[in-house]
């Protein structure tokens, strides 16, 4: 399988400030990778330097073994960006906001019709072609926000906190067209700080904690590193968490916790456990 | 080439949504302007020899193609701090030239547009002038020099309120000054050496010797063209300031 992205010690330094200190990962082709970390801890960073936004202080990266920094126009023709700030033209109706982002990806205006209808009519949007995006509402903003970035079919997707801010459902239906770009053969790079959306989308996860990937395997093998349940202690200085390789012997803990009078619950490992295993903060 | 016109097109989509409210207000100042001078200090003013109306429209259109031209700074603030569409064509396979020439087009457009206003209401006011060739391209060079200018200034701030101190000092006086309400030639050499250095000056030449029906000034056609050729290339050097 080909390497669609790979990064290779990247930093960078704002003034003083170091948002990432020399990051490494590699995606495989066709993969959905997680960047999974609390606020500041340089997700957008690293999403803007590999789309071309900002220059990184150092380190190298390549999109099928192509350097991106020395084939620039290479590697914008790759990718796609959904930005964490929805930048979208707000006094242009949906079909001009998809008709503009075709011309500059050098669409033709055939292709960009059909590809428009297409992605409208798998969104949802499609009767809302003519309408100005300001009276869009926050979840068809996303949506449109999203099929604007697939337009010239990119084979990279770059997605900068996809669902921050929306309903429970709305987060859903985005996260069923996530995985549905991914069977169409789309690698995706995802940042987000919902746990729940990495252990549920990501094939792999990389935990990222002040600019340092602190962890990075598939949810399953980062849980199961602590062990398969966990047992929740209630304490006067907060939860305590304990872990145990298979449920009886979790149950067996529980039972002798409460009968000395703790408050206990028993629960499955989940990828919160991991990151903050790995990283000791919440995120 | 596509890039281009997707920068273009994208100016053009926002100037037609708009377009009833944007000729309403191209229409207010040349208004004020006409009125003020022109009918309020009296009809039997003369500049040389001349209803001083007939010297003040072609002022008025060098005027306000220049604000207009330099005007597309705004869009572009509004476009990179604001919507921050700047990004996505950061973000898209095009060269700084097209979307440099496409935002100038943009201030372009708009600058024509105001100068046809003018035109309209200089039509129904009964003054006749001559509107050529060389009248529209003196109006071109004067939008495209500002434009770059106005491309170039919104690249190099920091901010929205950095825009404000570039219009004050910059802009406003020029209006006043290049040649627009009063001949420059009718000031002492201490002034006038001056003011003709300013951009604006040559262009209120150009346009009025155009709409006189008098030669071609080719001074201040060539001082225009190489300053517009100056402006693309200040303008083209600036994008990659713009990024972090
Ligand atoms: N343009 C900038 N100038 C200065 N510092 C910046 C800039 N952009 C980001 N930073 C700093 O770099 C660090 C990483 O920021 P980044 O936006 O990458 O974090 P993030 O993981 O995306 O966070 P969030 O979850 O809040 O979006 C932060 O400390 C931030 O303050
Ligand atoms: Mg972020």
């Amino acid at each position: 399988m080909a390497v669609a992205v790979r990064v290779e010690g990247l930093v960078k330094d704002y003034g003083k400030l170091r948002a990432l200190s020399g990051i490494s990962f590699e995606i495989p082709e066709g993969e959905l990778f997680a960047l999974l970390g609390p606020n500041g801890a340089g997700k957008t960073t690293t999403i803007r330097i590999l789309t071309g936004l900002t220059r990184p202080t150092a380190g190298r990266a390549f999109f099928f073994e192509r350097d991106i920094f020395s084939s620039p126009l290479y590697a914008k023709r790759l990718a796609g960006l959904v930005p964490q700030a929805t930048n979208l033209d707000l006094e242009l109706t949906v079909w001009e906001n998809l008709l503009i982002h075709g011309l500059l990806f050098g669409m033709d205006r055939r292709s960009i019709q059909m590809r428009a209808r297409e992605l409208l009519e798998f969104s949802g949007l499609w009767d809302r072609r003519n309408h100005k995006v300001k009276t869009l509402s926050g979840g068809m903003r996303r949506r449109l926000l999203i099929i604007r970035a697939l337009m010239h079919e990119p084979r990279i997707l770059f997605l900068d906190e996809p669902t921050v801010g929306l309903d429970p459902h709305i987060r859903r239906r985005l996260w069923g067209l996530i995985k549905q770009i991914q069977t169409r053969g789309t690698t995706i790079l995802l940042t987000t700080h919902y746990i729940e959306e990495a252990e549920f989308l990501a094939d792999r996860v990389a935990f990222l904690d002040r600019g340092r990937i602190v962890a990075l395997d598939t949810p399953q093998n980062l849980m199961t590193h602590l062990g398969e349940a966990a047992v929740d202690v209630v304490t006067p200085e907060g939860l305590k968490t304990k872990f145990f390789p298979n449920r009886e012997e979790a149950e067996r803990e529980a039972m002798k916790l409460s009968r000395a009078g703790e408050t206990v619950t028993i629960r499955r490992v989940n990828l919160e456990d991991a990151f903050l295993h790995f990283t000791g903060r919440k995120v | 080439m596509r890039g281009f016109l997707a920068v273009y097109l994208r100016e053009l989509l926002i100037i037609w949504h708009r377009l009833p409210r944007m000729l309403l207000s191209f229409s207010v100042s040349p208004t004020l302007y006409l009125v003020a001078f022109g009918f309020g200090l009296g009809k039997n003013l003369t500049v040389g020899e001349r209803p001083y109306l007939e010297f003040l429209v072609p002022g008025v259109v060098a005027a306000s193609s220049m604000m207009q031209g330099f005007g597309i700074n705004v869009e572009i603030n509004v476009a990179r701090f604001y919507l921050r569409i700047f990004e996505e064509f950061q973000a898209a396979p095009i060269s700084n030239w097209s979307y440099v020439l496409g935002e100038i087009l943009g201030g372009v457009t708009r600058a024509f547009l105001s100068t046809f206003v003018i035109l309209a209401i200089t039509a129904l006011a009964g003054i006749h002038l001559h509107f050529g060739p060389v009248f529209f391209l003196g109006v071109f060079l004067n939008a495209f020099v500002f434009a770059s200018l106005g491309v170039t200034s919104a690249m190099l701030i920091r901010s929205h309120a950095d825009q404000a101190l570039v219009t004050n000092f910059i802009i406003t006086p020029m209006v006043f000054l290049g040649g627009t309400f009063f001949p420059v030639e009718g000031l002492p050499a201490w002034a006038r050496v001056p003011l003709k250095l300013l951009p604006l000056t040559h262009a209120s030449h150009l346009i009025r010797s155009a709409a006189y029906g008098k030669p071609v000034p080719m001074v201040s056609l060539l001082i225009l063209g190489a300053l517009a050729f100056g402006g693309f290339f200040l303008a083209y050097r600036s994008v990659d300031r713009a990024r972090d």
